[in-house]
């Protein structure tokens, strides 16, 4: 994975974070699984409250992801081969680390 | 310059794998995913390590850009098909990138890698063996890149597109949300900027509107005045590059330049006028 943070890119399954930086953000990060297996390839998308794009990443190989957000309400969109898609409303607030788990 | 011209779609670029005269080339910030699996026969060019001169923020020059080329075996003749990740952004800044030093044969796949991996089509790990070639490239196109000068000097005359999200736009926040929260020193955006988030020109799969919508979506909804010259920003080039290739590849219009300085230059400017919230 990289962490080049330099580009506007999506590493697969989002950057990877420290505490100390935990504490900063508003991160929302959690898994997409298949009867408890990973699902990859697939995306995981972010949108705002007004339904726009916010950010699109492809899930890591163990089918993870991680958002850096601001605080608020968002709607997390998931994306699969065989036309899987799954919608998840979430939150988020600086210095807490939402969890969320979807089985497709 | 039309929609046929400059994209083609996954059925074309399967018929054309390993075809002499066409090259595939994968385009991407995280080479990893080429690793992992690529379309086959395709070559990988890495956005940054590729592209971008390792010393001074700036493209590679044209002799950097001949020997990439020549050592990756593309010729001058050769149609080069882009795709990549992140709904094709780093696709359409090299094909921006292609054509600034005058390479036209040039096309982008649809809907890029999400749309061949969604639609289960084949990856292949095998990496391709190409002869060197002898490529000449021409000097960069002026025509098609804006710098900051320009930039300042475009306020309130030209049309300034910010592609980030509404977010990023407002000055909320200073980098996608994929990303920790860091770069440029402020905040906000150009004055008189129009915020036209680079997503509201795809599908969710990837591929780009139709031209009706489109259309309606610059000229309509955002009130960009397509009888005036246009300059497309982001954070760090890739995203507007992709509003570049609806602007001026897709729609056609002439006149439209991408900033690939954008926010991470032009927020840490001294002196220059920013803008923040909503745009007016």
């Amino acid at each position: 994975m990289s962490q080049d943070l330099s580009g506007c890119g999506a590493p697969a399954g989002g950057v990877t974070i420290t505490a100390d930086k935990a504490s900063k953000e508003a991160v929302i990060e959690g898994h997409v699984l298949r009867g408890g297996a990973p699902v990859t390839p697939g995306y995981a998308r972010l949108r705002g409250t007004g339904d726009e794009f916010v950010a699109e990443l492809p899930l890591g190989d163990d089918g993870g992801f991680r958002f850096f957000a601001a605080p608020g309400d968002w709607t997390l969109v998931v994306l699969a081969p065989g036309g899987v898609r799954a919608e998840r409303v979430v939150s988020a607030d600086i210095g807490q680390i939402t969890k969320v788990e979807i089985e497709v | 310059m039309s929609r046929s011209d400059v994209l083609v779609d996954a059925d074309w670029a399967e018929s054309h794998i390993g075809e002499p005269g066409f090259v595939i080339v994968e385009v991407d910030e995280d080479t990893s995913a080429y690793d992992k699996g690529h379309i086959p026969s395709a070559i990988k060019i890495d956005w940054k390590q590729d592209l971008q001169d390792p010393v001074r923020r700036d493209f590679v020059d044209k002799t950097g850009f001949e020997h990439l080329l020549s050592e990756r075996g593309i010729s001058n003749d050769d149609t080069v098909i882009l795709y990549g990740g992140n709904n094709n952004w780093f696709a359409a800044y090299a094909y921006w990138y292609f054509k600034v030093y005058g390479h036209n044969k040039v096309v982008l796949l649809d809907g890029g890698r999400k749309k061949w991996e969604l639609e289960s089509r084949e990856l292949s790990k095998d990496v391709p063996s190409r002869a060197k070639t002898n490529y000449t490239a021409s000097e960069q196109d002026p025509a098609l890149r804006a710098k900051r000068d320009e930039v300042v000097d475009a306020i309130g005359k030209r049309n300034l597109v910010d592609v980030r999200s509404p977010d990023e736009f407002a000055g909320r926040l200073l980098a996608p949300a994929h990303l920790p929260q860091e770069q440029a020193q402020r905040g906000g955006h150009i004055p008189t900027a129009k915020n036209v988030p680079w997503s509201k020109a795809a599908n969710e799969d990837g591929t780009f509107k139709s031209d009706d919508d489109l259309t309606t979506l610059y000229a309509g909804e955002a009130g960009v005045d397509f009888g005036k010259d246009t300059i497309a920003y982001c954070r760090i080039g890739e995203r507007s590059a992709h509003t570049w290739f609806v602007l001026h590849e897709i729609l056609g219009l002439s006149n439209v330049k991408n900033y690939d300085g954008s926010w991470t230059e032009y927020g840490s400017l001294v002196g220059v006028p920013i803008e923040l919230g909503e745009g007016k």
